[in-house]
């Protein structure tokens, strides 16, 4: 079984890399839109005043993790008909990425936010910072660490659920799992699983790297001590 | 300068923390607010910059009601320096000390050129320390910071909430000391919060003295030392007032400005005559220009031969003290000193007096206050 994934690999480059761009697009786009949502609301759901709020919000995003992914592209189907949107292919593959991604990026963000020690919080305060100002300058500055690891947690998670998406046309690794399951074809199924680990392992080595290089400086040797 | 009128604060659960307080701080003045943790100082302090929204009452500024000023504008006027530090851990020390300046839209050299005043100003190097994080700096170090960031963009207002709090007790010590050195020469209006009240005393040109929200006594530190109000403030002054008295005095104050002195180059009888003339078991030795030199004791006389200089039984002392040196910094050389007397000599060396434990039993005995001269 080993040799014929081996095989199969090897005289298969060109899908394989194919299958893994478009796997990565998928990623990318369904996270990027999930940064921007998440990060946004995770700003908006941590104001003062706002816990229950945040709450509700968190709690929403929670239930939708627990929605099995076939289900969702199940149900995102007749939704997106009855919109007059396309039913199948990237947009519900990426409306899906970008559901399952919100809960730990904006979890992380509200939580993120939340530990900033109050005590700079009031010396931008004290000094004539406006909220826009400590929100910018000191809070999510501070909270960078935490929202990236959240950010990574959401990408090594959608790298598994985008998988899936070949089901509802949408391409990617999944195409030779799910082409394996049907003819019994134990090497397709292998090579979609071991690449899409092997992306798994990069991208979030990867983003490890960036996580380094946006961290403040200050902030990097304080955790180090 | 800064005028609190019936000032009080009550919190939406009904705390009354500060209660009807009226306060007036002269420019140039170091106002201390201190009392028990709960008294409310911080909470006045804080009604200051709005920090913290006054339930009923005024505070002027300049004259002007606070409240008829835009807040961040209000704050960004008012230098303030926190409990713990609270510098910026993701911005470098520079970026720290300009946030003011940064808020207050001044141009980049101006700002930088105030970075490096203000570093040189705390005693720091701003060639070595502009450019590290805060993370790099020791506690005494980020205090400093501290301290220079508050004074940022040059306000005449200064709010400081235990700025030294959370520090070992000598580099505190030193960074008082630093601070008030500073102030003499920048003269800011400063109000200082403390639960502290040697830092009180040390600080204070006036103190405040705060309990369950009321003021109960504004006055000097000697008056509060000498002249307490009523029992809560000669409790909180508590029993060791003759100990704090002797910070409210300079050695110049109290010392003996005619010491009993022979000159090195003299000869030994000199030295023995003048140690049964004063009735006294020591001499203070100087040179021809009153340079100290050292002590001799009565015993050292005893085994010397005739025609023997002083030179050579002078013992070189271990510490001396300045003639502005508080008493109670004095009281210290002087137990960690063989003799026990204390040498005050002036910056070039030259003999300006002593100070003997008799002295100072007798300016324990007599409490006596003097005028404070700080």
């Amino acid at each position: 079984m080993l040799q014929d994934t081996w095989l199969y690999i090897n005289t298969h480059w060109d899908l394989i890399g194919k299958l893994s761009l478009q796997h990565l697009q998928i990623i990318a786009i369904g996270n990027g839109i999930g940064v921007v949502v998440g990060v946004t609301v995770g700003i908006l759901i941590s104001g003062q005043g706002r816990e229950s709020i945040a709450d509700i919000v968190l709690y929403l995003s929670e239930i939708m993790m627990t929605i099995p992914s076939m289900a969702l592209f199940g149900l995102l189907m007749p939704i997106l008909a009855g919109l007059a949107l396309p039913s199948i292919g990237y947009l519900p593959a990426i409306i899906a990425l970008v559901a399952y991604g919100l809960l730990p990026i904006l979890r992380n963000t509200y939580t993120g936010l939340g530990e900033v020690d109050p005590a700079m919080i009031e010396a931008g305060r004290g000094m004539g910072m406006s909220n826009r100002q400590i929100l910018f300058k000191v809070k999510l500055p501070l909270a960078v660490p935490v929202i990236m690891a959240g950010l990574r947690n959401a990408i090594v998670l959608n790298i598994g659920i985008a998988a899936i998406a070949v089901v509802i046309g949408a391409g990617g690794l999944g195409v030779p799992i799910f082409r394996g399951i049907r003819n019994f074809r134990p090497d397709l199924i292998l090579t979609g699983a071991i690449f899409v680990s092997i992306l798994a392992v990069a991208v979030d080595t990867l983003l490890g790297q960036v996580e380094k290089w946006i961290t403040p400086k200050g902030v990097k040797i304080g955790r180090e001590e | 300068m800064i005028k609190l009128e019936n000032v009080t604060k009550i919190y939406p659960d009904g705390t009354r923390a500060v209660n009807n307080l009226s306060l007036e701080i002269n420019k140039g003045e170091i106002c201390v607010l201190l009392g028990p943790s709960g008294c409310g100082k911080t909470t006045t302090m804080k009604m200051i910059n709005r920090l913290i929204p006054i339930t009923s009452g005024k505070i002027y500024i300049n004259g002007e009601d606070n409240t008829k000023i835009d807040e961040n504008e209000l704050r960004r006027n008012i230098g303030y320096a926190i409990q713990q530090i609270g510098l910026f851990p993701h911005m470098t020390v520079e970026q720290n000390i300009m946030t003011v300046p940064v808020l207050k839209g001044w141009p980049e050299n101006k700002r930088k050129k105030r970075a490096k005043e203000l570093l040189e100003l705390v005693g720091l190097d701003p060639a070595i320390y502009s450019n590290k994080y805060p993370a790099e700096l020791s506690g005494g170090q980020m205090q400093r910071v501290g301290v220079a960031r508050a004074l940022g963009a040059d306000p005449e207002i200064l709010l400081m909430d235990e700025p030294f709090g959370a520090i070992d007790p000598i580099t505190r010590g030193r960074l008082q000391d630093e601070f008030l050195k500073i102030q003499e020469e920048i003269k800011k209006t400063i109000v200082f919060v403390t639960h502290d009240l040697n830092e009180a005393m040390k600080m204070g040109d006036k103190i405040a003295l705060l309990k369950d929200g009321r003021l109960v006594q504004y006055d000097t530190p000697a008056n509060l030392l000498y002249k307490p109000k009523n029992d809560f403030v000669r409790n909180f002054v508590g029993a060791d007032r003759a100990l704090q008295g002797l910070r409210l005095l300079k050695v110049k104050e109290v010392m003996s400005t005619s010491p009993p002195v022979v000159k090195v180059n003299d000869d030994l009888a000199v030295a023995k005559k003048r140690i049964e003339e004063e009735k006294i078991p020591w001499l203070m030795v100087v040179d021809n220009e009153n340079r100290f030199l050292g002590w001799i004791n009565k015993p050292d006389l005893a085994t010397c031969r005739q025609g023997e200089k002083v030179e050579k039984v002078v013992i070189p002392p271990t510490t001396t003290a300045f003639p502005e040196t508080f008493l109670n910094e004095a009281l210290s050389l002087m137990l960690s000193s063989a003799i026990g007397n204390l040498a005050i000599v002036d910056n070039k060396g030259r003999l300006k007096g002593v100070l003997t434990f008799d002295i100072l039993r007798e300016v324990i005995g007599k409490s006596y206050v003097g005028e404070r001269s700080k």
